[in-house]
């Protein structure tokens, strides 16, 4: 191997100059686990669940950029059970209700929550009031779902040109924000094909059409977890 | 065994039994006696809330099916299928393809055929077999399997092949998908249907054999079983234009006690013309009644009994000749005992068995054109299917935004709730002294109320296993005694 390399979990990981160590570790087919990272966008660096040990520290792995001949922990007891816990806080401060989401099984918090064995958390469920926006005619705005990774809020502002959403508020207050003159779904400008909608990674921004038109067993990660199908 | 102590300051006296087991849910049971030890009154409590009418207000059409499904664990396609009959309207799609409705129905006779086969071999069929008194840590399905290896076993299989059919179209065996406004989400393939074929015929003969013990068993002891717990009521179902039995879909038809025609034919959509629903302040269940019999009169019947009763004939041939062994039976009036709630269960069961094998051989079931655009769509709709249980009524409006506005449920059990309350009334009057709380009693009233195969609040199955406790108080509402029985 002529280029250079840095080890992930003791496998010889190659980088590029400039790569960060999310970017290398899924070109050599490493997953680390990740919500608010998106190949397409510059890291967020919010979700924390990329985080790994490198040079004695602990490092969002989408914002820290791969250094030649160090070595990297991903897999560690600790660190799974830091991010089983963040996963946890992400389900109980949003109202996420699998059982009858049409994303579920394409949802990735569920899908990572899933991977994380996460199968209940000891935290109690703060049940925000978030309101619904059933203003668009195609597209569902359920508040409830949001996580807060602002990948729309990027892919509005730097792929749709449109920068219809934004997060205000703090805390459990916290909101998806959207930008329009009633503040709703419907007057946006807000369309089918735009990328915003595309990278939600949970049924935050859902299609209204096509609900459970995916059968049980065909849906993304069914079947395969999503270390296996990583986007 | 305890016994209830007298009422110093006059009145009546109450008896409760908490839980009620083997039955899917929880309730409890009271029973008012007068001075004279005598009952005054029987209830039967559902006392969970489940609020699904209510919090489903505000969510997206879209997600109703998939959501109040969730409603039961032996029952959900029931629910799933009524609300997705909501959406279809909504959706403004009046006819499905048949390949579309094709699926829909055998999804419905496999739900109907897995439910029955749960409730008839693991709940009540140890009770009928092994007697009313016999001991209770045995009388479930594991004391079936050691005693009644065979029979158990078929209960078993049968329920498995109806969640297989369940499972081949939507995904799961519980709480999957296929329904969608205007159609399904898969065809069926071939080799899904040769896997259902492969079975089918055995399925069919387990069926007979079942409704055989059944029958039976009500005819080995007939004097007993058209005195415990019979009375008079009026019974509500579907039925085909041709009066046929129908479970999926059809129009409504209401008779009396006498099985005189109260309505017949009636649009689903006009239900609420026909019936009402009144609420009562000791149970989280309303008590629906015929509008043209009034509150008093008007309560009813619905379920397999009420099906049977109802229908003119059946279309499959087995399950038909059963049928009118059923009626002969009945000697040309509906017949009213709880306990035959079972025989006409079986009978159906049966039906959905060999409707089933009508269905594989069916080269439609297999069509891949499945889903219809709707034209004009609509605001409010009504679904109505016959769940295992009985008659399933969802109800929907929706805004301008397709978000619910009101939703109105009207599920079986809700429909036997007075049925209910006055089989226990019957056999408590007949089996308690007033003195005296024996378990025997406590098995009767559990017997009567099993009969109806109650989904109180649908997926606890107790195996017998729960405890049961039974407290005495007085009218003043002071706790006299309490008597703990351990299901273990």
């Amino acid at each position: 191997m002529n280029g250079p390399t840095f080890t992930i979990d003791g496998r010889s990981v190659p980088f590029t100059e400039g790569q960060s160590i999310i970017q290398a570790a899924r070109e050599a087919g490493i997953y680390i686990p990740h919500l608010c990272y998106h190949p397409e966008f510059r890291p967020h660096g919010s979700c924390r669940l990329c985080v790994v040990e490198a040079g004695g520290r602990s490092v969002p792995a989408c914002s820290t950029p791969a250094v030649a001949g160090q070595q990297v922990r991903n897999r560690t007891e600790r660190l799974d059970r830091m991010r089983r816990t963040l996963v946890e806080l992400l389900f109980v401060e949003g109202n996420h209700f699998c059982p009858a989401c049409p994303k579920s099984g394409n949802c990735k918090l569920q899908a990572v929550g899933y991977w994380l064995r996460m199968l209940d958390t000891p935290f109690p469920y703060l049940f925000p009031r978030r309101e619904l926006d059933a203003s668009h005619h195609d597209v569902l705005l359920d508040r409830d779902r949001c996580i807060f990774c602002e990948l729309c809020v990027r892919a509005s502002r730097e792929v749709d040109r449109k920068n219809l959403f934004a997060i205000g508020g703090k805390g459990t207050r916290c909101r998806l924000l959207v930008n329009s003159p009633d503040g709703r779904l419907g007057s946006s400008g807000l369309s089918l094909g735009d990328r915003a909608l595309q990278v939600c990674p949970t049924g935050a921004l859902l299609p209204r059409k096509g609900a459970f038109h995916v059968p049980v067993g065909r849906r993304l990660y069914d079947g395969r977890s999503i270390a296996e199908s990583d986007e | 065994m305890t016994d209830g102590a007298r009422n110093e300051s006059g009145g009546l006296r109450r008896v409760r039994i908490d839980p009620v087991t083997r039955v899917e849910g929880h309730g409890r049971v009271t029973l008012l006696l007068d001075e004279n030890n005598r009952v005054a009154q029987a209830r039967l409590h559902i006392v969970e809330f489940r609020g699904f009418e209510k919090f489903i207000q505000g969510r997206p059409c879209e997600e109703v099916p998939i959501l109040v499904q969730r409603l039961c664990g032996i029952c959900p396609v029931s629910h799933l299928l009524a609300a997705s009959k909501v959406l279809d309207q909504l959706a403004g799609v009046e006819r499905l393809t048949p390949a579309a409705q094709k699926q829909r129905r055998l999804l419905h006779l496999g739900q109907v055929l897995q439910s029955h086969a749960l409730h008839f071999f693991y709940l009540a069929a140890p009770d009928l077999l092994f007697g009313f008194d016999s001991e209770a840590q045995r009388r479930n399905i594991i004391g079936m399997l050691e005693r009644n290896r065979d029979i158990a076993l078929q209960g078993i299989r049968i329920r498995k092949y109806g969640q297989e059919v369940i499972r081949i179209i939507c995904g799961k065996r519980i709480h999957g998908t296929g329904p969608l406004p205007g159609g399904m989400n898969k065809p069926l393939t071939g080799a899904d249907r040769d896997h259902l074929l492969a079975d089918i015929e055995q399925v069919v003969r387990w069926c007979q054999e079942g409704l055989a013990l059944v029958r039976g068993i009500y005819l080995g002891n007939k004097e007993y079983q058209t005195r415990f717990a019979v009375f008079p009521s009026n019974f509500l179902s579907l039925v085909r234009p041709d009066g046929a039995l129908e479970l999926y879909d059809g129009r409504l038809r209401a008779r009396d006690a006498e099985g005189q025609t109260v309505f017949d034919q009636v649009e689903c959509r006009d239900y609420q013309r026909h019936l009402r629903e009144e609420v009562r302040s000791w149970s989280y269940m309303k008590f629906p009644f015929l509008r043209a019999l009034g509150s008093g009169n008007g309560w009813y019947r619905v379920g397999p009994l009420a099906r049977i009763n109802n229908c003119d004939s059946i279309t499959t041939p087995l399950a038909e000749q059963a049928r009118r062994e059923f009626v002969q039976h009945g000697a040309g009036r509906p017949v009213h005992a709880s306990l035959a709630c079972h025989w006409a269960r079986m009978i159906e069961a049966l039906h959905c068995a060999e409707a089933i094998r009508e269905l594989l051989d069916d080269p439609e079931l297999l069509g891949r054109d499945l889903l219809v655009e709707g034209e004009t769509s609509r605001r409010e709709a009504v679904g109505v299917i016959e769940a295992p249980r009985g008659t399933l009524f969802h109800h929907y409006r929706i805004d301008g935004e397709g978000l619910v506005a009101k939703a109105n449920l009207i599920v079986s059990t809700t429909s036997n709730n007075q049925a209910m309350n006055e089989a226990i009334r019957r056999v408590a009057a007949e089996y308690l002294d007033g003195r005296t709380l024996t378990e025997g009693l406590l098995n009767h009233i559990e017997v009567a109320i099993r009969a109806y195969d109650p989904c109180l609040s649908c997926a606890t199955h107790a195996l017998g296993r729960m405890p049961l406790r039974v407290e005495l108080y007085d009218a003043g509402g002071e706790l006299l005694n309490t008597l703990v029985k351990n299901g273990k």
